[in-house]
């Protein structure tokens, strides 16, 4: 048996490094500094090791050679899942050149809506060592942060020492939306977070409300969706008496209609604050199932995000006209290739097309797909580079046991050979 | 494999060759005086009537880092403009401001252009930087990692520690991040800027630290120049953009006290406040400086009109410039207790009082500088413009007569007030080929590079002459890297992966027990996790390291 330390996590997107980790053959377990996600992700266990076509096992040769049969047939093939590492993801990108694929990260439809408002207005963003060290008032915008990064709290805010801060435990945490599911965000001192409560559907009149009370404009309503105006004033009057106030959302759970105009509203409150005397930064949540890398590949090989289009023998970039559920539902792709790298329980979407898995063992199918190939899930069974969600720092994934089973990567690289 | 290249004339400064006819050996990728005699040659090009020089060396362009994928993501309708489609031999992308990886690499190449160096690497971004350099394909590439608002160092700036503490820190973070060189972006005024100040002067003190500008350049010049790098300190000053700042530039000169130091994209530095819009032209004057100050070297980042999108580490400076986001749209970051990033879409038009002194004042400055050894030939790439106009600025420098029909055209209280029309200076051949090749081979440090010498590796740009310079140097006839054709009538032709420049100061292991305990107390990751290995360079085999030799450490 032999124990790893300093593992870096790139399941939870906080980007984790401190975990202890024992291997023993191919068997792994979580010895220190586990969580509800990283836990279960890494521990695992390899169940297939051999492609299939049409449910046979046969070997990698064959199921690649079979791959880029059906992706050449294909008039439009899309990639979807996109839920790899660096690595994984330039595959996806060389394949997609080649066979004119729509590529498609499983998050983007939660992400565009950050890319909605960047790509209109932009923003002002923080990392999270600025945050450890700097913020003394966090505002959580409709998300359950702790269900989102259990240790977010833990590792971000009631860390004991900080260069800026006194005392962390008196940084005040205010919940706009949903409230906290557990006590992560309870200061050490025992100070609650406070929390104001509103359906998703109402934070546009919400936050739209916050940003005028941070500019003094006049309200006259008494309340909005249930919270009174003084309690917004309150906040509004925080945030501009805070040195460095951050605004953190996560896009995925502002699952309302053009909630974009939400992240573009609390985007512009941020550039408001940083105008009104004091410093303030947003900071979105995401950087799970590789969201954040496929993004950042995508965006240096082609330019746009990981929604774009190479069957003109260019990249097109369009965030509702490539989604790839949409394109399958509607018949406009007729051949799905699904990569997903960490997570095995996050199977294909339902198409009655031809249908290639490069997927992480273990994945289960309702309907079996033309092509399945199982792959090591980057930073267990093979090294690779995975973004965090603040999208500035790429964590270097380690190798941590000898399962011979080939990276996405590997696998893409082949199929694109061979197309 | 032995190439013969006949008859061509070559301009080789590094070898002191100015317009002569030379026949060149290439053997397996180098440059080799004379094959020995019973070597058969393989291929051979007739480059009778050709104009041969090295490959050109961009010594300042933003090509990797977070804040280049920052701005791509940005401005989709610009890339909508360029598209580029894919070929049997090359990748699609897009192109015109801030290019894809890919495009990247071959329009530099198809320019001539066989390396480029990132100058603004933020040692926790740096796998970035190295990740998106190593998808541009056939250039060699490189950095200059960014120091001078991190923490680390201002704490020890406030802590008093001594000089050899620096230059181990400097050291360290150097190999860690696989740098060539060091960059600071307005000293010290990054980490301000999350203090809540919004400008920072030379000797302003940052309301934390109590550190000043002025030290921070000093020990940083110090510690590059202790550890032997050869790369000088690369400095954006303060107050970039703001009129006036032609005196702290002048100061900041002053002030090194004759320590080698680059003054980069100085064009934007080179600002008064003279007549009647408060902005004027201090061109003359820093030229004038530089010609004095032998220890003075600088890139100007000429501005050419049109649509471009800025994006620098100076997060200060680029939020006071949001007002002038064109479009209207602009990201700025605070990054990880190391430094931050801004960038603002904009649109340089001639017709615009201050844009057309900017394009002016660089011009000056190109022309006013004595010595060609010690000015280099940018646009900041993607700030002034993007560098698929330096066939543009290159006929700007070489052809008067061009150069005064284009003045002609900007703002006319620019024309007023500049002294461009005045000055009669045009560019050889061979000082083209020291700003682009030679000297920016020597600037940066590298050994075996920016030649046509024996030893060298074969990077060859053959052109056409031409007396339409623009014409001559956007469409070379060859281009060789590595001895490998890549480029025939300004298309790619074949593709390869470059290598990776970088150097190796020694530094004291005790400086990672320092390091290790403020990484725990303070940063994200661990210290072991922030350090950059060779594998990760290397481990597709595609990519390598070509470490250079160091100036000697007394």
């Amino acid at each position: 048996m032999t124990e790893i330390m300093e593992v870096p996590s790139p399941f939870c997107g906080i980007g984790a490094d401190d975990l202890s980790i024992s291997v023993e053959g191919i068997s792994v377990k979580v010895t220190k500094n586990g969580c509800s996600v990283n836990t279960p992700a890494f521990e695992q266990a390899i169940t297939d090791t051999s492609a299939r076509v049409n449910g046979a096992e046969v070997s990698l040769d064959v199921a690649v050679a079979k791959a880029a049969e059906l992706l050449r047939a294909s008039n439009q093939p899309v990639i979807g899942g996109c839920a790899t590492d660096v690595n994984g993801m330039r595959g996806i990108m060389a394949v997609a050149d080649k066979a004119g694929a729509v590529v498609d990260n499983m998050n983007f439809t939660g992400a565009r809506r950050n890319f909605l408002a960047l790509q209109d207005t932009g923003w002002m963003n923080t990392t999270l060592a600025e945050i450890k060290n700097r913020c003394d008032y966090l505002l959580v915008v409709g998300v359950d942060l702790e269900g989102f990064a259990p240790r977010f709290f833990e590792r971000y805010m009631w860390n004991e020492e900080s260069m800026f801060l006194d005392d962390t435990s008196q940084r005040q945490v205010v919940y706009l939306g949903k409230a906290p599911s557990a006590d992560a965000s309870t200061s050490p001192a025992g100070v609650k977070a406070k929390v104001l409560e509103c359906a998703d559907a109402d934070l546009p009149e919400v936050m739209e409300v916050l940003r005028a009370l941070v500019k003094d404009k006049k309200i006259v309503a008494e309340s909005v969706a249930g919270i009174a105006i003084s309690e917004l004033q309150a906040i509004a009057e925080q945030l501009k008496a805070a040195k460095y106030s951050v605004v953190t959302w996560a896009a995925g759970a502002l699952n309302f209609d053009q909630a974009e105009l939400t992240v573009q509203m609390l985007s512009e409150m941020v550039k408001d604050i940083n105008t009104l005397g004091t410093r303030s930064s947003g900071f979105p949540l995401g950087g799970k199932e590789g969201d954040q890398t496929a993004n950042q590949v995508c965006g240096w090989t082609s330019a746009y995000p990981a929604r774009a289009k190479f069957s003109a023998g260019c990249p097109e970039y369009d965030p509702f006209l490539f989604d790839s559920n949409a394109m399958l539902a509607n018949g406009e792709a007729d051949a799905l290739c699904w990569v997903q790298s960490f997570n095995a329980q996050s199977v294909p979407p339902k198409a009655d097309v031809p249908t290639v898995v490069v997927a992480r063992s273990g994945m289960v199918f309702d309907k079996e797909p033309d092509v399945f190939i199982p792959v090591g899930t980057p930073g267990i069974d093979h090294t690779g580079h995975a973004y965090r969600l603040d999208n500035v720092v790429a964590i270097r994934l380690k190798k941590l046991r000898d399962s011979g089973l080939p990276s996405t990567a590997d696998v893409l690289n082949a199929i694109e050979q061979a197309l | 494999m032995l190439l013969k290249l006949t008859g061509g004339t070559v301009y080789d400064p590094a070898s002191g060759v100015d317009g002569q006819v030379k026949t060149l050996f290439v053997l397996d990728g180098k440059f080799i005086n004379q094959p020995p005699a019973d070597m058969p040659v393989d291929k051979e090009y007739d480059l009778k009537g050709k104009v041969v020089m090295s490959g050109a060396i961009d010594m300042h362009t933003h090509i990797g880092g977070g804040k280049g994928n920052i701005a791509r993501m940005l401005i989709p309708e610009d890339h909508r403009k360029d598209p580029v489609y894919r070929s049997d031999i090359t990748r699609s992308g897009c192109g015109h401001a801030m290019p894809s990886s890919f495009t990247t690499g071959y329009r530099y190449a198809e320019m001539g252009y066989t390396a480029g160096f990132e100058p603004a690497i933020l040692p926790i971004n740096a796998r970035q930087a190295h990740m998106e350099m190593a998808d541009i394909p056939i250039l060699d590439k490189g950095g200059y990692v960014m120091l001078g608002s991190d923490d680390y160092l201002l704490r020890m700036l406030t802590a008093k520690k001594d000089q050899k503490a620096i230059n181990d820190y400097v050291a360290w973070t150097m190999n860690a991040a696989k740098a060539i060189g060091v960059k600071v972006v307005n000293p010290g005024g990054i980490n301000a800027f999350k203090f809540n100040q919004r400008q920072l002067d030379l000797d302003e003190k940052n309301s934390h630290y109590q550190v000043t500008p002025r030290e921070i350049l000093q020990v940083l010049a110090t510690a590059v120049k202790e550890i032997g790098v050869k790369h000088p300190l690369h400095v954006h000053g303060c107050n970039l953009g703001v009129p006036g700042n032609v005196d702290t530039t002048l100061d900041t000169i002053q002030g090194i006290g004759g320590l080698p130091m680059h003054l980069t994209h100085i064009q934007f530095h080179s600002y008064g406040t003279e007549g009647d819009f408060k902005f004027s032209s201090g061109g003359a004057a820093i030229a004038e400086s530089i010609n004095k100050n032998k220890n003075i070297t600088a890139d100007v980042g000429q501005i050419l009109f049109g649509q471009t999108i800025t994006a620098s580490g100076d997060s200060m400076t680029q939020h006071a410039n949001h007002g002038i986001a064109s479009p209207n749209k602009w990201v700025t970051m605070d990054i990880e207790c190391d430094a931050g990033c801004g960038v603002v879409p904009f649109k340089y038009r001639d017709q615009n009082f201050v844009n057309a002194l900017q394009w002016a004042i660089g011009l000056e400055i190109f022309l006013l500088v004595d010595d060609p050894w010690r000015v280099f030939l940018t646009t900041d790439h993607p700030n002034g413009a993007p560098f698929t106009t330096y066939p543009h600025l290159i006929r700007l420098l070489m052809d008067k007569s061009f150069r005064n029909d284009m003045l002609a055209t900007i703002h006319p209280e620019a024309q007023k007030m500049t002294t461009l029309g005045s000055i009669d200076r045009e560019y050889s051949l061979q000082e083209i080929a020291i700003l682009t090749r030679a000297g920016a081979a020597k600037l940066v440090g590298l050994d075996d590079r920016g030649s046509l010498g024996e030893g060298a590796w074969a990077d060859i740009t053959v052109y056409t002459d031409n007396a339409d310079r623009e014409k001559m140097f956007e469409k070379p006839d060859y281009v060789f890297k590595d001895g490998e054709l890549v480029v025939v009538d300004g298309k790619v032709v074949h593709t390869k992966w470059g290598t990776t420049h970088i150097v190796t100061p020694e530094w004291d292991n005790s400086v990672e027990k320092d390091l290790q305990k403020y990484f725990d107390r303070f940063m994200t990751m661990k210290v072991g996790n922030f350090k950059i290995s060779n594998d990760e360079i290397t481990e597709d085999g595609r990519g390598s390291l070509t470490a250079h030799t160091l100036n000697r450490v007394s």
